[in-house]
């Protein structure tokens, strides 16, 4: 799918900040209100624009549990199907957030988030090593999230420019 | 003993302060202003330039370079003028790295005016050129640009202002403090305009890397101007990097040399940690441009559709980051206007007037902020229109 210039610049605004108004949206880009409305449902309608989302930073929120683990899979790719099959039945369950296809030393990239350590591990345990084609994993805990999908998560630097300037 | 003000040298006595600084003291005493005031990028120079200083200092670059720069850095700045001016300047002649293009402004004048010589200016401008053509003993002679055709000036205007004793014309495109860029056939009438009269032009293209619809094209790149002129620019704007001061000045070898008379007496040479950022900004510095481009492209547009929708008039410049509004439609002069607002909105803009006589009637504002800033500054200034018109 091929877009048009403006499309494109839609999508990468929309990409660092979901939350601007169509009529913002239409002023920065130059396009029209009405269009930018139409353009944006197409993007949808399309999935190029899947879905709106914030980036949370939940180890700020007091009484907050949570962890998140990255799972090296290795598994036996089937024929007719290769890797989709398995990583199917992988990313279906609610507990996985994301799995990718590697090139390298294992197949699957999964991340997982559970409530803790054990509820991973059970999970690791009993549903995914348990997978018919799961030769192995390598389970991997996060231990503090320094930037995210483009986002540093430690205070922004403050403005140190002098107020008015020539 | 006299009075300590006579002492003081006539000439730096009879420069007029700088109508900014008047603001500056005004605002920087308020909590909670949103500023439209600053000359500079909201971009912190990249990490990958900043990282490169912070290695060449842990390996001890601390010492003077040759006067003129680095030569591996003027050799970059030789590549990046032919890819990026579409000009090619020889780097062990043609070349110096200064302390800023404001630097390269005041060796460009020290080296070519006598006292006497006329310099013509087209304001409104950079509030140095005028202070910086009087410092040297020369006489500046301002030609206003047409508010009319979104500051742009008509080359008649220039050529009536054309005396004996001009010796150069001074311009500034992407412009600060109008945005306004020169293309290609209105440089080459400015260009002609010097072939006939055999005059100098000091260009200063410190805006050239963020231009938004059109191609940039540099005065030295028309036809027969690199003999002419005297090319300024530096890494300042395009890699957000203005505290580092580090420019260049490019022009004809004998010219070169004559400012490199200057330089190295002055000045030295520029500093080499920040000589060694620059070579970093060059080599590997390029996509951050075009990102910040980007982002600068969208809020440009942004400002100049509210502002025309406000009812404040708004051309859309080619160039920099600002945009340069009417606030005649309020009835208040910019100075009125720009005080009134920074007292009653917390916004500071900086009024035209101080950029030339025919910046009255106009304010700057940077769009170098943040865009959720700007949406602000937008919603204080719709409230203050309103109150205004009451």
């Amino acid at each position: 799918m091929q877009l048009t210039e403006k499309e494109l610049e839609l999508v990468e605004i929309l990409e660092k900040n979901s939350r601007i108004s169509t009529e913002d949206l239409a002023a920065m880009t130059g396009l029209a209100v009405k269009e930018t409305q139409e353009t944006l449902q197409k993007l949808e309608e399309l999935k190029i624009i899947v879905r709106y989302t914030s980036i949370v930073d939940w180890s700020r929120i007091d009484g907050h549990e949570g962890v998140t683990a990255m799972i090296d899979v290795k598994v036996t790719p089937k024929r007719g199907v290769g890797f989709d099959e398995i990583a199917k039945r992988i990313y279906r369950f609610k507990e996985v957030k994301s799995v990718y296809l590697m090139s390298g030393a294992y197949d699957l990239s999964v991340i997982i988030e559970g409530r803790s350590m054990n509820e991973v591990a059970r999970f690791v345990s009993e549903k995914l090593s348990t997978l018919d084609s799961v030769i192995s994993t390598t389970t991997h805990f996060i231990l503090k999230k320094y930037k995210h999908d483009g986002t540093i998560f430690d205070p922004e630097e403050e403005d140190k420019r002098i107020v008015v300037s020539p | 003993m006299k009075t300590t003000n006579s002492y003081l040298s006539r000439t730096v006595s009879d420069i007029k302060p700088s109508g900014i600084r008047r603001f500056f003291d005004l605002a920087s005493g308020m909590e909670g202003v949103i500023s439209l005031g600053v000359g500079e990028p909201d971009f912190v120079t990249p990490w990958t330039v900043r990282e490169a200083a912070i290695l060449s200092l842990e390996q001890g670059y601390t010492s003077y370079t040759a006067n003129a720069g680095l030569l591996e850095l003027r050799q970059e700045i030789a590549s990046y003028l032919a890819r990026i001016f579409g000009v090619q300047y020889q780097p062990d002649k043609e070349i110096i790295v200064t302390v800023g293009a404001s630097q390269a402004i005041d060796i460009a004048l020290r080296s070519i005016i006598d006292p006497g010589d006329e310099v013509i200016i087209v304001e409104p401008c950079f509030v140095s050129y005028s202070p910086l053509v009087s410092l040297v003993g020369g006489t500046p002679v301002h030609v206003q640009a047409d508010k009319d055709q979104e500051f742009k000036v008509s080359p008649e205007k220039l050529a009536s202002a054309v005396t004996s004793k001009t010796k150069a014309i001074m311009i500034c495109s992407p412009n600060n403090p109008t945005g306004t860029m020169l293309n290609k056939e209105e440089l080459e009438k400015i260009a002609a305009l010097a072939e006939k009269h055999d005059l100098l032009i000091i260009s200063d293209e410190i805006y050239a890397e963020l231009v938004y619809d059109e191609s940039y094209t540099s005065m030295a790149a028309i036809k027969g101007m690199r003999e002419r002129t005297i090319l300024i620019s530096g890494f300042s704007k395009g890699f957000a990097m203005t505290g580092w001061r580090l420019g260049f000045v490019c022009a004809p070898e004998e010219i070169t040399a004559a400012m490199l008379k200057v330089h190295q007496y002055a000045m030295m040479c520029a500093p080499t940690m920040a000589q060694h950022a620059g070579l970093e900004a060059l080599l590997n510095g390029r996509d951050d441009v075009e990102e910040m481009k980007k982002s600068y492209r969208r809020r440009r547009n942004y400002m100049v559709s509210s502002f025309n929708e406000l009812g404040l008039k708004c051309h859309n410049p080619g160039g920099a980051f600002y945009v340069f509004p009417s606030i005649e439609s309020t009835g208040l002069s910019s100075e009125e206007f720009a005080e009134q607002l920074l007292v009653q909105e917390k916004v500071a803009v900086v009024p035209g007037n101080v950029f030339g006589e025919s910046g009255e009637g106009f304010v700057r504002c940077s769009y170098a902020t943040s865009l959720e800033q700007l949406q602000e500054a937008i919603k204080r200034i719709r409230r203050f229109i309103d109150n205004h018109n009451g």
